[in-house]
């Protein structure tokens, strides 16, 4: 059995460095501003799933938010887990078990690159002693390749960075808020060629907080009229399939393999019972520039190589034919693991509702986009792809 | 020449190659598999001579565990060498990640023919790499 699942609030803590409060503290924060914007208490809640890669585990959240015994499982899984914390409340709601459940996910992480430990990944030790075990040199040479057979131009990873910092200035959630020219971008610091610094995002801190609902618990809050909710279209999640290439992959296989955003975006658009060309707002993982690129093919947005066209023609701008990555995405934002793919699925939800503000899409209709795509993708090959409609 | 920075990694031949594994359905893998998932794996010399698939630098002082150049206890990143690596192609067995060595960034190409040799890494460990062949057959003359 499946019921429809709808999402009635929304909370975020801003990412970027808070300094005096841990990371559950910002995910406190944004439990506490999604019961707010769903009028609802905790007391309410009947059941909850969160977690974090690096700032502990959820379910202490209790402390802060009442003792009110509801069922709260902690989710570690690395790069999708919100987007697995956001999967599991909808599963709990689906079923017909619960009508209220939380999704929430945090993150605090030190700065400076992810480092990462091979037997975690299960990998010989002399992958990381020798340096190849940064995720960064994956981007660098999987858009490196990708620019070779495709024909993408160093300006077109320019463009993605500089329209990612154009939509942090206009984003309260953002870390980034000013704007950094293409030129400035282009000639910054090399971290592995051909991403230069402004073109990356860097670990960050934040928190994101959903509250879903039933369909009968959305009507009887009210939540199903005046842009109140909106409902999951679909969501997938997909692991790596045989012979494909992703991080930390010290061997790839001469055939070439599928790809898990490509598994995961099929699926999500079979689900939901629509395409690519009916989704009206995108959020990608845009770990760095060559990433957003790559993620609109493999989400089916653009055939490989249109990429080009697309952002000489700015079609991916706020004003564009679809708007991608409009809060500015991970460049802007910073990447704290655990929260970072709730972000996109809040960004998406102030679109819909029209709740956005000064960043706000107009929509094919000018009340705001219909229907919202997000796709995080992270180690060791795995992405999940959320649509949502109103 | 330095100990090996892992025992296993290259063959101890006058001329090393790469250990790869043979799976028992004919694929050949990189690195060989460790513990139970090598039972049914026969350790494999991989090809010396390969194509570049992809390439990029490291521009900056990886974090722990690297054991690199700049990563020592009175060392930091004004002691870190830049490097190269990227994916070499070796036709029909796989596609190995590695160190680039006796080239700069504008030479190097899509298909461009490498070969396997085996680098110093830091005081104490040799590691593997690849280069172009062309430079390997300047360095022989």
């Amino acid at each position: 059995m499946s019921e429809n699942v709808y999402i009635v609030g929304a909370g975020i803590h801003p990412f970027g460095r808070t300094e005096n409060r841990t990371g559950r503290e910002q995910g406190v924060f944004a439990v506490r501003q999604a019961l707010a914007d769903a009028g609802l208490d905790w007391t309410d809640m009947e059941c909850a799933y969160g977690g974090s890669a690096a700032a502990g585990s959820a379910d202490i959240m209790v402390n802060e938010l009442g003792l009110t015994s509801l069922p709260f499982t902690n989710v570690a899984n690395g790069c999708a887990t919100g987007g697995s914390a956001l999967v599991a409340a909808q599963q709990a709601i689906a079923s017909g078990m619960y009508d209220l459940a939380l999704a929430v996910g945090f993150d605090k992480h030190p700065r400076g690159a992810f480092n990462a430990k091979p037997s975690d990944y299960g990998l010989p030790d002399w992958y990381g002693q020798t340096g190849m075990m940064l995720t960064t040199q994956f981007f660098a040479l999987k858009i490196q390749r990708y620019m070779q057979l495709h024909g993408i131009s160093r300006e077109a990873l320019g463009r993605v960075a500089e329209k990612a910092f154009r939509n942090g200035t206009v984003t309260p959630h953002a870390w980034r808020r000013s704007e950094i020219d293409l030129e400035t971008i282009m000639n910054a610091p090399m971290i592995n060629d051909p991403l230069t610094k402004y073109m990356f995002c860097a670990p960050a801190e934040g928190g994101v907080a959903l509250i879903l609902a039933s369909e009968k618990k959305a009507r009887e809050m009210g939540a199903l009229e005046n842009h109140g909710s909106v409902k999951i279209a679909n969501i997938a999640v997909r692991t790596r399939p045989p012979d494909s290439f992703e991080v930390f992959q010290a061997g790839v296989s001469v055939k070439e393999g599928g790809k898990p955003t490509v598994l995961a975006s099929k699926a999500a658009f079979e689900g939901a019972g629509i395409g690519p060309d009916e989704i009206e707002i995108a959020q990608l993982q845009d770990t760095e520039s060559g990433a957003e690129i790559m993620h609109m093919a493999e989400n089916g947005f653009c055939k490989d190589g249109e990429q080009e066209e697309w952002l000489a023609n700015g079609w991916s701008e706020r004003g564009g034919k679809l708007p991608i990555n409009t809060d500015g995405g991970c460049i802007a934002c910073g990447e704290p693991v655990g929260a970072s793919g709730l972000r996109q699925v809040y960004e998406n939800v102030e679109q819909l509702r029209g709740r956005a503000g000064e960043r706000q899409v107009a929509g094919s209709d000018g009340n705001g986009p219909k229907t919202g795509y997000s796709h995080v993708y992270g180690a060791p090959g795995l992405s999940a792809v959320a649509i949502l409609e109103r | 020449m330095g100990q090996k920075i892992d025992p296993d990694l290259w063959s101890d031949d006058p001329t090393p190659h790469l250990m790869g594994g043979k799976l028992p359905s004919g694929e050949v893998v990189f690195p060989m598999p460790q513990g139970d998932a090598a039972s049914d794996v026969e350790p494999y010399k991989l090809s010396r001579q390969g194509k570049l698939w992809s390439w990029t630098t490291q521009g900056f002082l990886p974090k722990d565990p690297y054991e690199g150049p700049g990563s020592g206890p009175n060392e930091g990143p004004p002691d870190f060498q830049p490097f190269l690596l990227g994916y070499i192609e070796l036709p029909g067995e796989v596609i190995v990640e590695s160190r680039i060595v006796d080239a700069v960034l504008d030479d190097l190409k899509l298909g461009m023919p490498m070969e396997f040799c085996i680098v110093p890494f830091n005081q104490v460990h040799d590691t593997f790499a690849f280069r172009p062949t062309a430079a390997a057959k300047e360095q022989a003359a």
